[in-house]
């Protein structure tokens, strides 16, 4: 069971334009929300008003600096949960059978009733998309909203992942990038979607939209401010101090 | 990564046990009677004892046995079943010794060779995952496999076998160490391929995504040892390899060298072994700026 399968029909996932994300944190309040009610054991808090709190998220919002050789600095936000690889390697680590890759349409699940919290899957992962839980001693991870994406009882708007439904900015797509028309693998191919880690050899699944580059104002308003000569009191500092 | 107490023992402890199961399948010990009981017992009490501390740090220990379900991809599945089976087939020459039944000693060989095995799916659990870069090389199962063969040597009172062994292991352990301090950097991972925004130009993080620690910090991103790492370094391969090397080769065989030279060896396996965990870099620690390979 825990061997990969050689082939899924669909290959259902996430693009993350990281251009369009603000770090808002929308995506990681409704994922808590959402699986603490749905599929398996709710995700636990532990001491979550006390001085030292701590929980179990599937999504976590980092946000980074990046500075390109010619242009200032620009603030990324970066959410990072399960990409559901091809090549899964916290799938074939497992040794009871919990963890495994659906055929139908390529999500990693856990299999919570099998699963003897051993951690050696989130060993396995680069990507640091499974977190046990303290309170169950089982492992959760992104299932791709799997109580949502095929649950005909909720309004067909509401059948995508719980993140996705809530982005306010429209920054995570949801869709099969078997079909190679499908919205997330259009957007992929045309924005230069990336693998993380590829390295790593896990075959990602899920593909992140690099941020569009910034313009570039010719010439800054404030560029006459910077050529004043001073005068006076600050003129006579500026020159003695030159000297020192 | 985390030195978790229970993985510790756990593979020094089942790690030091079947090595010595080894020597007294192989019959390289030579005891017959109620010593041969004896040392038969210490040899399987070894090797259980580290297998049930390995249980402690699972969160449901109450399923371990579906642990034996997945042997056609999981080598911690594997490990199960080679632990298991190897103390089942070696029961008989255990008898055998004790009694005098004259169980031949091929099958004795059989199950030494059965012990090395299971010493090499337990050092694949973590030689496999690519995510801990000082640990996947072929230098870690070579590693714990002459930790076993050192220990079992050194409790076989064979003064050949335990020096020999001594110094092989402690040209491996310094060859770990050496390869595995240029092993983050050789793979290649760094927060530009993490994030995929190293293309744009250089990453930092700005904002962590939570101000508590969570799981994957307290299990993979450890930093206090790495500062105090030099002097453990210097201290676990004295204690585990040249103080015992010393005892072996300058005090006459008999129990008590045994018994001082595996009381110093221990030691220095275990703050080996909590070097192995404590020093070993996760990729995810990338995520969060924890910068890795020196």
């Amino acid at each position: 069971m825990t061997c990969l399968p050689a082939k899924t029909d669909k290959k259902l996932g996430l693009v993350i334009d990281l251009d369009t994300c603000v770090g808002c944190q929308a995506c990681v309040t409704a994922c808590k929300g959402w699986n603490d009610q749905g599929y398996g054991a709710p995700l636990s808090d532990q001491d979550p008003y006390g001085a030292e709190p701590s929980g179990t998220f599937l999504n976590r919002v980092h946000s980074y600096e990046v500075t390109p050789a010619d242009t200032p600095p620009q603030i990324i936000n970066f959410p990072r949960s399960c990409l559901h690889c091809d090549n899964a390697p916290c799938v074939t680590v497992c040794p009871t059978g919990a963890s495994y890759k659906r055929t139908e349409d390529g999500i990693v699940l856990v299999n919570e009733d099998a699963c003897i919290g051993c951690g050696l899957c989130a060993w396995a992962c680069p990507y640091g998309a499974r977190e046990m839980d303290a309170a169950a001693g089982v492992m959760k991870k992104c299932t791709l909203c799997i109580d949502r994406i095929y649950n005909d009882t909720l309004p067909e708007a509401d059948r995508e992942p719980a993140c996705v439904r809530t982005c306010p900015t429209g920054a995570r797509h949801f869709g099969d990038f078997a079909d190679p028309e499908s919205n997330v693998s259009r957007l992929s191919r045309d924005r230069g979607g990336v693998a993380l880690m590829p390295e790593m050899g896990t075959a990602p699944v899920n593909r992140y939209l690099p941020p569009r580059r910034k313009d570039q104002a010719a010439n800054t308003p404030l560029a006459p401010l910077v050529d004043l000569a001073t005068t006076g009191l600050a003129g006579w500092l500026d020159r003695m101090l030159g000297k020192i | 990564m985390h030195p978790a107490p229970s993985v510790i023992l756990f593979t020094v402890l089942s790690g030091l046990g079947f090595g010595f199961l080894a020597f007294l399948a192989a019959g390289l010990v030579g005891a017959s009677g109620w010593a041969a009981f004896a040392l038969w017992f210490i040899g399987y009490g070894l090797a259980v004892v580290g297998l049930l501390a390995s249980a402690f740090h699972l969160g449901n220990p109450q399923r371990a046995l579906r642990a034996f379900s997945q042997w056609r991809s999981s080598w911690l599945s594997r490990e199960a079943w080679a632990s298991v089976a190897t103390l089942v087939f070696l029961a008989p020459m255990a008898l055998s010794d004790w009694l005098g039944l004259g169980w031949p000693r091929a099958w004795g060989l059989a199950g030494a060779v059965m012990c090395l095995a299971t010493v090499f799916t337990t050092s694949m659990i973590y030689a496999q995952l690519k995510t801990v870069p000082r640990w996947n090389h072929w230098g870690t199962p070579v590693m714990f496999q002459f930790f076993a063969l050192a220990g079992g040597a050194i409790l076989a009172g064979n003064r050949l076998w335990a020096a020999v062994m001594l110094v092989v292991l402690g040209a491996l352990l310094t060859a770990h160490w050496r390869i595995g301090d240029g092993r983050f950097a050789a793979v290649g991972a760094s927060i530009g391929s993490a994030t995929g925004l190293g293309t744009i130009g250089t990453v930092r993080v700005f904002e962590q995504p939570h101000t508590g620690p969570n799981y994957l910090m307290r299990e993979m991103i450890y930093i206090v040892a790495r500062k105090h790492a030099q002097k453990l370094r210097a201290i676990a391969f004295g204690l585990a390899v040249v103080a015992p090397l010393a005892v072996v080769l300058g005090l006459p065989p008999g129990p008590l060298t045994v018994v001082l030279a595996t009381a110093l060896h221990l030691p220095g396996a275990l703050a080996a072994r909590w070097l192995f965990f404590a020093e070993a870099e996760h990729v995810v620690g990338l995520y969060y700026g924890q910068r890795g390979g020196s």
